[in-house]
């Protein structure tokens, strides 16, 4: 059953086979209710979940928090060979190379940023949970064939593997997505079928088929909801290194090339070229950056500590 | 103990060796899926694989006449073996950019990567090791925190900015340490490996070889980031986790001396998963630097690829993929052995 890249299958495995434990002394409360409480009692988790909803509230009522038009080049003008206009009346953190207001820029910059991940992500687990389900329900050469799949999908590293997604796609924001979609499958098809499988010898499965319970029913109904912790916290922990992801393609040039979307990733590497004349503009992006993908790894981490019977306190 | 440790794998004198064989063994449905991707990967590509190999700018004439020269009219699978027989030889055609073959390109490039590799590694891990082994040990203390926040910091900073960062600092406006290249232009080395410090060092031109060692400082510090925080963190959770443990209590119930118990039994134990975190971590950066690598223009694998994506240089994208990826999972595979070596519970599963 193991074969090559065993050591971070062994990671996803370990994060699944958690799945199948029940806390004890836990009973009657369902482990989504504990989990929460034990995630409500934690700075940590609070702390990320604050980030997350600060910058989602930012990325939904763009329009209405930034102070000017992201795409309007007010003070062009001002522009010039060596030097950027930095912050003055009106524009908080100055303007960019281009004249544009950067603060406004970094606030519509969030609905693309989020945009991203959060597709990303979602097209990644989706499509890997559907895989996982396929080898985790059928078993047999299905789950064969299915798991060396993904296993090959897994011995290329994830950004070679993003590079040629995108290099095949094209440039535009939907290939964007779908390469660093296309670098979540394996995880999540491994993951979510580890996790039904210690799932399976549960007796909740037993007992639904001794009642004579239809198989696809003891899949989706009771097998496939007891084992989405695992993919929960996965996802959670995408979102951060999906944003990471895409500003890194944005830097190989393989990034989203329509000017009227801003993004913190384009945002960030075309400032690199003006590194020297004004650092900020490549700081605060990068900056926000650093400090979305934090909250949603604390978020994630403290999910997988409160999901986790083995750090139950 | 006079009594011989009961049977450790002693019923089969080659385990060892089995489950070396068998992991060989299945290398090699893998590397039949890679290739099957890659063969596809290239076909998909707009033009097909005879604009990739001559580039965008080629004739429709010329293009006839590599289809018909690489038998791209033939049956898809007839093409595929071929592929896979050109691969097995290490034969990816010509660059579009140099005109070189992309196998001396790699292999004029791989030492280069290699280099910066060992350098980042032994940061993070001369850094990390400690640094985790210290955070577990203060368990709570400021000591612990820092690690631990640094390390989540170390994997959510964009490592293209970081290395950025370092260059405008300490190269641009410092001026203390080299941030760009390999080795000086104005050093007139003698190359016979390709490995810069080691040239320096065969050749005696110390001074060439110290040349090469610092210009690998900045660029292996960034790249040491991630990895030295998965080791902070990995190293201790690690050793969170081997405190507990009952053998350890036993230890000290049994009177060993505080030091011995740490030594023998909580850093040797505490360890294992670290090395196959290190072992991982390898292989990623040298199959991956491409971000660092192109801040610096190191010239290594690295920048190649960058170049590469730049110039739509399909020929060496996919050579190079295949390559790393075949490095990578052998990377990988030696890292699953020494854990089977290290960890006997392993071997027997």
């Amino acid at each position: 059953m193991t074969a090559v890249g065993d050591v971070r299958r062994r990671r996803i495995d370990e994060l699944a086979a958690r799945a199948g434990q029940v806390p004890e002394g836990e009973g009657g409360v369902s482990l989504t209710t504990s989990a929460f409480r034990r995630l409500r009692r934690n700075p940590v988790a609070i702390l990320g979940a604050v980030i997350v909803l600060v910058f989602l509230v930012v990325a939904a009522f763009a329009p209405w928090l930034a102070p000017r038009d992201p795409l309007a080049q007010t003070l062009l003008s001002e522009v010039r060979p060596g030097f950027i206009p930095g912050p003055q009346e009106g524009f908080p953190l100055g303007a960019d190379q281009l004249g544009r207001d950067l603060l406004s820029r970094l606030v519509y910059g969030s609905r693309q940023s989020l945009l991203i991940g959060v597709v990303s992500t979602v097209l990644g687990a989706v499509v890997g949970m559907a895989l996982g389900v396929l080898a985790g329900a059928f078993g047999g050469w299905v789950d064969t064939v299915v798991m060396r799949a993904v296993d090959i999908l897994l011995s290329i590293p994830s950004l070679l593997m993003a590079i040629s997604i995108s290099v095949l796609l094209g440039q535009n924001q939907y290939a964007l997505m779908i390469a660093i979609a296309v670098t979540q499958v394996p995880v999540f098809a491994r993951l979510l079928r580890g996790s039904m499988l210690a799932q399976r010898g549960n007796d909740y499965v037993l007992a639904a088929r001794a009642l004579g319970v239809r198989k696809g029913r003891i899949v989706f109904g009771h097998v496939l909801p007891n084992s989405l912790s695992p993919v929960i916290v996965q996802a959670t922990l995408s979102l951060a290194t999906a944003i990471i992801e895409a500003a890194a393609l944005s830097f190989l040039g393989l990034g989203d090339p329509d000017v009227a979307r801003p993004e913190w990733g384009a945002m960030l590497s075309t400032a690199q070229s003006f590194l020297s004349v004004r650092p900020a503009l490549a700081v605060w992006p990068a900056l926000c950056i650093i400090v979305v993908a934090l909250g949603f790894t604390l978020l994630g981490e403290s999910l997988r500590e409160a999901l986790d019977p083995k750090f139950r306190r | 103990m006079p009594e011989p440790a009961p049977d450790r794998g002693k019923g089969d004198p080659h385990a060892v060796l089995r489950f070396i064989v068998r992991r060989l063994l299945q290398l090699v449905p893998i590397l039949l899926g890679l290739s099957v991707l890659l063969f596809a990967w290239l076909r998909a590509l707009p033009g097909g694989p005879a604009q990739a190999a001559l580039g965008e700018r080629a004739t429709p004439e010329a293009i006839a006449r590599y289809n018909e020269l690489f038998g791209l009219d033939q049956p898809i699978w007839v093409q595929y073996l071929r592929f896979l027989g050109r691969a097995v030889q290490l034969d990816f055609g010509t660059s579009s950019r140099t005109g070189r073959t992309v196998t001396t390109e790699f292999l004029e490039r791989m030492p280069g990567t290699v280099e910066l590799t060992l350098f980042a590694m032994v940061f993070a891990v001369g850094v990390g090791i400690p640094l985790g082994y210290l955070a577990a040990r203060k368990h709570g203390n400021w000591l612990d925190s820092t690690a631990v926040v640094g390390s989540l910091l170390g994997v959510a900073i964009p490592v293209f900015f970081l290395a950025y960062l370092l260059r405008l600092l300490f190269a641009v406006e410092l001026g203390w340490l080299p941030g760009s290249g390999r080795q000086e232009v104005r050093i007139d080395a003698t190359h016979i490996t390709n490995f810069y410090v080691l040239d320096g060092l065969l050749t005696r031109e110390w001074d060439a070889a110290w040349d090469a060692l610092l210009h690998l400082v900045l660029p292996g510090l960034a790249l040491g980031t991630i990895p030295l925080a998965i080791i902070v963190r990995i190293t201790r959770a690690s050793v969170l986790d081997v405190v507990n443990e009952d053998y350890v209590r036993t230890a000290n119930a049994k009177g060993l001396s505080a030091d011995t118990v740490r030594r023998r039994h909580v850093i040797r134990n505490a360890l294992l998963p670290v090395s196959t975190t290190i072992g991982l971590q390898t292989g990623l950066l040298l199959s991956g630097a491409v971000l660092t690598e192109s801040v610096f223009a190191f010239g290594g694998i690295g920048s190649a690829i960058y170049d590469a994506i730049f110039t739509r240089d399909f020929a060496v994208l996919q050579g190079f993929i295949l390559m790393l990826a075949v490095i990578y999972v052998l990377v990988n595979l030696l890292v699953d052995i020494s854990y089977g070596l290290l960890d006997p519970r392993v071997r027997v599963r």
